[in-house]
This record gives C-alpha cells, structure tokens and sequence, in this order.
C-alpha cells in the first residue's frame, strides 16, 4: 500500500526515571522499516523490545532521538493526533487477545470501523473480511468467553486488521498459545502481510515465531545488537 | 456507536443494573415525598378552608381579636345586609355566614335529669337550604354514620365519637347550655337527627353542627353571625385574586375607628399557614439538593467501581485509536441513558404508588388524636405536574454527574503504561 519506507528512528533514547537512578530502556537505536515488512523484534527480558513497539505505536514518547511513523514524528504528536494515528494506521496485538468481553467477535472486530465512522452496510462486509481472512466467520456470533485462546488471539488479529492499517504491532503474540495455535496464528499474519501489504513488527522470545520472519533485529539492552534479513525457514 | 453502547450496557448487568437501580430508587422516593408533602399540604388547606377560614373571612374588628373564643357578643349584626352587598360586588365567589359557639350540652334522662355531660364546640351553618354550598363543601351527607340530616328546625348533628361517649343516638334529645350574644344564659332542646365524622381529628371530637338560624334563635343573634366566610366555587384558593378581593373590600367597608365593622381576610392571614407553606416550599428544595448530592456519591462510587472493572476495556479502545476525550463522552452517554431509564422508571413508579395512596388514602388518624390541626386523619398523596418533573431532572443530573466525576480518571491515565497494563 504505502511505498518505500514506513518507519525511521534515529538516536531514539528511552530513559525510565527509577528513583534516583534511571533505566536506559532504549539506547541510540537507529532503524528504517520499509512498507510490508515482517519484522521481530528479538532479545532477552528487559531489552526494550515492549517500550520500542510501545514508541513506535505512538503510545508513548522518546526521551531523546527522533521517530517518523508514516510521514508523522511520534515525539511532536498530541494525545488526540496520537489515537487518530493509531485509530486509523496502527493495529494491536496482545499478549493477552484483550477482546471486549461484553461484545462478540464480530462485534469486536467492528469497533475499529466504528470510531472510523464507516457506513454501516460497508462496515458490515469488511468486518466479516477480516474474520473471514481468519478463518472465523462462522464464529461472529460468539462471546470472547466461548472462544478458545487460538480463536481469541485470531479475532484479536482481524481485528487488528480490519481496517487495513498500514502497520500491526504484536507483542508476543504466541506466548499464550500452544504450538498448533501458534503456527495457524502466524500463518494468518504471514498471508495477510502478503495479499495486504501490512507492515508485521512482533516482539517475540518465541522460537516459533521467529521461524517465520523475515527480518530479525536482536536488543539487547536497549541497543541493536543484530539486524539481519533473513529467509523464512517455514513456506507460506 | 451509540447503538453499540446500548449493547454493552444490556449484556453487563453490573454496568447498567445497579446504577439503574439506584436511580429507580431515588427517584422513586423524591417523587412519592413531593407527592406526599403535596396531598398533606393540599389536604390541610382544604380543610383548613373548609372548617376554619373559608378562602376569604369576615369579621368584626373586635370578633378577630380574640377569634379562637368565639366572642359571639362581638358578632357582626346585618348579615343579610352584608351578604347582599358581597353578593352582588363578588358574584364570583360563594358567601356563607357561620357562627361558632362553645356550651355544655346535657343529656337528660326519662325523668328529665341529667344522665351524661359534656363541653361542645358548635358550629352553625346553613344545613337546610337545599342550595346551601356548606353541605356539598363539607359533605356533610357522606359524613353522616348514622341517623339522618336535620330537616327542620331543633334538629342538630352529632360528632359520632361524642355522641358515643353520651351515649345517645339518633332521635335523642339533648340541651345546649350556652350564653346569648348579650351574656345571659341560654338553654335549648334539640332533637339529635344524626351523627357524623368527617375524619377531621379536630372536627370529630366534642363537636355539633346545628343550622344558622336555630343558633340564631338561640343564641339571641338575629340577622347576626360570627363570621361570613366566602369560597371559590372550585374549592381552590387562588392566591392572587382573593387577596385583591380583600383589599377592596376593606377598603370600602372596613373603618379603623369603628371596632364593629367588618374586615375581611385571606386564608393564608387568618389561618397563619403563610409561614408553614413556605417551610414547605424551602424543605422541597433541600430535599432535592440532598438528593441529588447522596445520589451523585452513590453513582459516582458506582462509577469508579465500574471503570476499574473496566479499566482493561478502556485501555484497549484507547490502543485501539479512541481518544480519551471520546471515551469519556461514552460514558457520559451511557450515564444519561441509564439516568433516563431510571429516572422514567422511578417517576412512573412513584407516580403509580402516590397515585394510589390518593385514591386509597392512609389512615393515620391515631397520630393526631389530640391535634388541633385541621388536617385529615386520612393521609392521600396529590400526584401533580411536579410530581413527574420533580425526580426526573434530579434522577438524570445525578448520574451524569457522578459519573462525569468518576470517568476524570481517565485522563489521568499514561497511554505509555497501557502495553504493560495490557499484559498483565
Ligand atoms: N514504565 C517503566 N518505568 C520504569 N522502567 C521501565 C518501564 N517500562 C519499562 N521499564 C524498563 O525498561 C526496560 C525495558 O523494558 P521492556 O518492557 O521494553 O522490555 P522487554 O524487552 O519488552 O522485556 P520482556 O521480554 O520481559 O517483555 C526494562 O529494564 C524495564 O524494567
Ligand atoms: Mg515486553
């Protein structure tokens, strides 16, 4: 969708107060995503993959250094321009699935569509699109509370895409699920980032996921340690 | 979106039950109070009209003095003269003259002696003319328990409870010992056509009610009466025109100088309800005020408890794109729905109950067995206009306010922190 480079940071600082010393989360990191990338961010606990993808979502603000998300700088973003960023560019990925538990599938996914304010009959097909795309169409219906953990996280994705952001941050994506579930979930993304276009960063420890990407970029203590292209050892 | 709400709100009970709940009840209780507060109020004027001032009242200067001892030999002499006058310049209210007498009456026995005693308070009035306005204000034929209305002259009614208390029924004789207006002493047979309560404590007590002109006669009063009361022929007080009556009136007629000239006044003057109904008044107001403070703490803790089971669903809509100050319109959204449907739900409800207590009534005569007050032993509630007006606003504002301050957090919350409030 969106040609050549999505994200660029440069000398992004990430500095925690912790009393009176401070944690360096992030230190000088410099990286360009280009458009339809399928990127991990990789690296031991603590390494600052979480407050990486948490700048880069807009979620939060550097403490130094520079971020460019799709021709925007994060830093000089308001709360307001940050969740319209969000809202109509970015989709999330949980750990945790985080569905609306009062609302099913379907009606999850449409939330995003909603605060977009896209007619109803259009908004009516693109959400079942995107549960479609995950293969739960036949689910819309159902609470979070009848879904297993692999259908959550799947319509936490649809989600997450239904709007076809440009870009989707997933946070450990698997570290909830079983390994059948893991693999199903990844393939899911791993079409939808090539029939879409949609730029995949995760943060993942997860061997499993690590499989399938194609870009891995190691911390290690807030610092890029590797970044490195790689050839997915698993077909699509 | 709002649709959406709506759904969320149906599905999560403890999101619209309990604050639907509370606003049910509070409304609820504001609205059966006012209504009650009402029908007392309007009972007490009604009776206090009815027995005691009229909704205009005239008098003697000197008679108003000293009014609660029924100084008869200060009694207004000309009545018919009087009552002409007012007839024809107020054709838009009815007169009637009354006069109140106090004396012993005395039952006798077969042989003529005294087999049981006790004080009365008379009341005399028109009972025989077959347009007289005094037996349909009162209604004194539905107050009738037993025997009959008086037909012809010696013929008086009985407060039932007295009569029992001695011992006479319908039929009986009994003699008023009492003083003419010129201070000798009176004694006058009649025959007891009936009995009567009016559930009035202080009417149904040591009472008779005898017909002006045997009082007349009796009491040595020709063309004479204790007071000339005027009523509204809706049985209503209006307030601002009975006082423009009785300035013209006392205007023409009343002469400072002369204490034997007539004055006339209002309900509110001669009963000194005045104060009392603006007590009412002012209390209505801090009711509500106390009302909408309690209930706005009750939502507005309501309200926290809510968001903190709904702190995950926020963070999500504020990851998703919502932005806080749109959330925060949600909830205001949502309160004013449940707001209304409380408050709907609680004035319908309040309504119904205080509606059927004015149909049914509340007997709490037992409360008032030595009051003075003229105030019905039968409580009725008075559903009015501001009896769906009166818990309704209060019912939406208190929700939308505790929520409004509940839902503040939300803005304090750190977007930064919600990945990891997420993964928890
Ligand atoms: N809000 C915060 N306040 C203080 N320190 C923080 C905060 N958030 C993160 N940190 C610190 O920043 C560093 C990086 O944290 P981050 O959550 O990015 O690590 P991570 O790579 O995602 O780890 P994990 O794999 O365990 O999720 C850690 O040392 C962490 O303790
Ligand atoms: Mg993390």
């Amino acid at each position: 969708m969106v040609e050549g480079k999505l994200i660029q940071t440069e000398k992004l600082v990430k500095i925690y107060p912790m009393g009176s010393s401070q944690i360096t989360a992030l230190d000088q990191v410099n990286l360009v995503f280009q458009a339809a990338e399928f990127a991990g961010l990789v690296g031991p606990s603590g390494s600052g993959k979480t407050t990486l993808l948490n700048i880069i979502g807009s979620l939060d603000a550097p403490t130094s250094g520079s971020v460019e998300v799709l021709g925007g700088k994060i830093e000089n973003l308001s709360h307001r321009e940050a969740a319209a960023l969000r809202n109509r560019s970015i989709g999330f990925i949980f750990q945790t699935y985080n569905l609306l538990p009062v609302y099913t599938a379907y009606e999850n996914v449409e939330f995003p569509l909603l605060l977009l304010k896209i007619p109803a009959p259009q908004r009516k097909k693109m959400a079942m699109d995107a549960l479609d795309w995950v293969g739960l169409a036949d689910r819309a219906g159902s609470r979070p509370s009848q879904l297993s953990g692999g259908e959550s996280q799947r319509v936490a994705i649809a989600r997450a895409i239904v709007k076809k952001p440009e870009l989707v941050l997933a946070d450990e994506p698997t570290a909830n699920l079983d390994a059948k579930n893991s693999h199903h979930i990844m393939k899911t993304m791993v079409h939808l980032n090539e029939s879409l276009q949609t730029t995949f960063i995760f943060a993942t420890h997860d061997e499993k996921v690590m499989r399938y990407l194609k870009r891995k970029i190691s911390l290690d203590d807030g610092r890029v340690e590797k970044d490195e292209i790689i050839k997915p050892e698993v077909g699509k | 979106m709002i649709k959406f709400l709506l759904k969320g709100l149906m599905r999560d009970r403890s999101r619209s039950l309990f604050p639907v709940l509370t606003v049910f009840i509070g409304v609820f209780l504001a609205v059966f109070f006012y209504s009650f507060m009402n029908g007392v109020l309007e009972d007490m004027v009604r009776s206090t009209a009815h027995y005691q001032t009229g909704h205009l009242r005239i008098m003697t200067q000197a008679y108003a003095k000293e009014a609660n001892q029924n100084p008869n030999d200060l009694a207004f002499i000309g009545v018919a003269k009087l009552l002409d006058v007012l007839n024809e310049k107020y054709p838009e209210l009815i007169w009637t003259p009354r006069i109140k007498f106090g004396g012993l009456l005395d039952i006798p026995d077969e042989e003529g002696e005294t087999k049981t005693q006790g004080p009365v308070s008379g009341m005399a009035l028109d009972l025989f003319s077959s347009s007289s306005v005094e037996v349909r204000l009162l209604k004194v034929k539905e107050a009738i328990m037993r025997g009959r209305m008086p037909k012809e002259a010696g013929e008086i009614l009985i407060a039932d409870e007295f009569a029992k208390k001695l011992q006479v029924s319908p039929g009986d004789t009994a003699t008023l010992i009492s003083s003419t207006m010129y201070g000798s002493m009176a004694m006058t047979n009649y025959k007891i056509a009936g009995t009567v309560q009016f559930g009035v404590s202080a009417m149904d007590r040591g009472t008779i009610f005898a017909d002006i002109s045997d009082i007349q006669v009796a009491l040595d009063m020709p063309d004479t009466a204790g007071e000339i009361l005027g009523f509204f022929p809706d049985d209503i007080y209006h307030e601002k025109q009975a006082p423009m009556v009785a300035a013209a009136f006392n205007q023409e007629f009343k002469d400072s100088d002369n204490p034997f000239s007539p004055q006339m006044g209002t309900l509110p003057e001669e009963s000194g309800l005045t104060d009392y109904l603006g007590l009412i008044d002012s209390m209505s107001i801090i009711i509500i005020v106390i009302f909408v403070l309690a209930m706005s703490i009750v939502l507005w803790n309501a309200g926290l408890m809510g968001s903190l089971r709904r702190y995950g669903e926020i963070g999500v809509r504020m990851a998703i794109g919502e932005a806080r100050g749109h959330i925060y319109k949600t909830l205001i959204l949502e309160s004013v729905s449940i707001g209304i449907f409380g408050s709907v739900l609680g004035t319908l409800a309040g309504v119904a109950v205080s509606y059927l207590m004015q149909m049914y009534g509340l007997n709490f005569g037992f409360l008032f067995k030595n009051s003075a007050l003229m105030i019905s032993s039968v409580y009725r509630a008075q559903v009015t206009v501001g009896s769906f007006v009166i818990g309704f606003a209060p019912g939406i504002i208190s929700t939308v306010l505790g929520t409004a301050i509940a839902g503040i957090g939300i803005y304090k919350r750190q977007t930064s922190q919600l990945f990891k409030e997420l993964e928890v």
